[in-house]
């Protein structure tokens, strides 16, 4: 996170630079604000509690990965997604803001897909809950769409030469869900152990889903 | 608008810098900017597009400088004095000097699950049949509107493919700025990284947006 500390040098004769000199501290920016909003009955500071919980405790990428899990396990429900994702994810109790139009994305054996929001931060809350720090910076939505492949390097994913990237920008209010690949070894898992291997990046296309823990001495997260 | 937000394509911001387990916030007043901005927003007096619109008219330095929330910070500030909720006086002193505009509603804890839950979808009808059909060749319009648009700079006067009719939806160019709802068809137009990126392009990339028709030109 970056925050600006050197307004205090800037010059404020500048129109539309009016309100700088108040934004070096946000803290007390935003203080102000509430107060500020709060005299004037415009806003209720327990309804900010209550959204702040809501995207805490309530709203996160478990319910993504609970769409992923039954995705991989009940071909039915993959189609449904595919075709009308809304309504497939609506029938697990995922629905709301920004999250009204969704659309699922199959990554396969030929094609990856990765989703970013090169114009502000569109992302799925109603599925992953709060779009993390790096999905809304200038890094990310700046080189996603001419340097996927860079990009995901940095995430510790290298996809083979031949296989294809597929960028979705998320231009319009359609809300975009990766369903990632179904990792080997899985045969038999049930929904709830599957939801375990699908992290938040996956569902972004920055990360591929785990696979499951083998135990023993080959262990790769022992012996790693 | 070209401003600061049109991000698809630059370069020079360095790596992405994942972090490993991150909280969804860094600071308590990320929390506060956060539900400060829903509340306004369940007032009624803009939309998500005018919201939108205020961010990317941050001058560029302050934006690229600010992080995510104080983005909306500034955001929130400019609609507040434009709609008349708050005066600059006001939004400088923290404190209330004058009564302002009422607002359709105030957000109260108690209506804040059915709020979320609801959300506000933008999908809406419209008269016509669409212009364009799947599989068909089009070209983004070449424009650069000193208002609101979500056609990126990088796929302008670009020509792409028709995957998919997403349906009619809320015309983001004209609902920024208080001209109305008018709802056009929405498509999925996918590109070649060569033609946008040209020489060099990763030869195994496609790129794809969703487009309002008037943003597509017949090629």
């Amino acid at each position: 996170m970056r925050h600006r500390d050197d307004h205090a040098d800037h010059d404020h004769d500048h129109h539309d630079h009016h309100h700088d000199n108040h934004y070096s501290d946000m803290q007390a920016r935003v203080k102000a604000l509430e107060t500020l909003l709060t005299e004037k009955g415009l806003i209720d500071p327990a309804a900010i509690d209550a959204i702040v919980e809501t995207y805490e405790t309530k709203v996160g990428p478990r319910n993504g990965a609970r769409v992923v899990a039954k995705a991989w396990s009940d071909p039915d429900f993959a189609e449904w997604l595919k075709r009308d994702a809304t309504a497939a994810i609506a029938s697990l109790g995922f629905t709301g803001r920004q999250g009204e139009h969704m659309r699922a994305v199959f990554n396969t054996a030929d094609t990856h897909n990765l989703i970013v929001c090169t114009l502000c931060s569109c992302y799925p809350w109603s599925v992953l809950g709060l779009p993390p720090v790096w999905y809304k910076a200038p890094a990310y939505r700046s080189r996603a769409v001419i340097d996927p492949r860079g990009v995901l390097a940095e995430f510790g994913v290298t996809l083979p030469d031949g296989k294809k990237v597929r960028v979705w920008d998320s231009t319009a209010e359609l809300r975009y869900l990766v369903i990632p690949e179904r990792p080997e070894q899985t045969e038999g898992m049930d929904e709830e152990a599957l939801a375990d291997l699908v992290s938040r990046d996956a569902m972004i296309g920055a990360a591929i889903a785990g696979s499951p823990k083998i135990s023993g001495a080959g262990n790769p997260e022992v012996t790693a | 608008m070209n401003g600061p937000h049109d991000l698809g394509g630059q370069m020079g911001f360095g790596p992405v810098a994942p972090e490993v387990n991150e909280p969804y916030f860094h600071a308590e007043w990320e929390k506060r900017a956060l539900g400060i901005t829903l509340s306004c927003g369940a007032f009624g007096a803009w939309t998500i597009d005018e919201s939108r619109h205020a961010r990317e008219s941050i001058p560029p330095a302050d934006y690229l400088a600010a992080s995510y929330y104080e983005i909306w910070i500034r955001g929130i500030d400019m609609l507040l004095e434009r709609h008349g909720f708050a005066s600059r006086e006001e939004l400088l002193s923290g404190h209330k000097m004058q009564d302002g505009t009422v607002p359709k509603r105030v957000l109260t804890a108690n209506m804040v699950a059915g709020v979320l839950a609801k959300g506000g979808p933008c999908d809406r009808p419209v008269e016509t049949a669409p212009l364009f059909v799947v599989g068909e060749t089009v070209k983004t319009k070449n424009f650069n509107p000193a208002t609101h648009t979500r056609l990126p700079r990088y796929a302008r006067a670009k020509t792409g493919i028709i995957e998919a009719v997403q349906g009619s939806f809320v015309f983001p160019d004209d609902n920024a700025h208080g001209k109305g709802e008018n709802p056009q068809w929405l498509y999925t137009v996918v590109f070649d990284a060569g033609e946008i990126w040209g020489e060099g392009a990763d030869p195994s990339l496609t790129v794809s947006i969703d487009a309002w028709e008037s943003y597509l030109e017949r090629v």
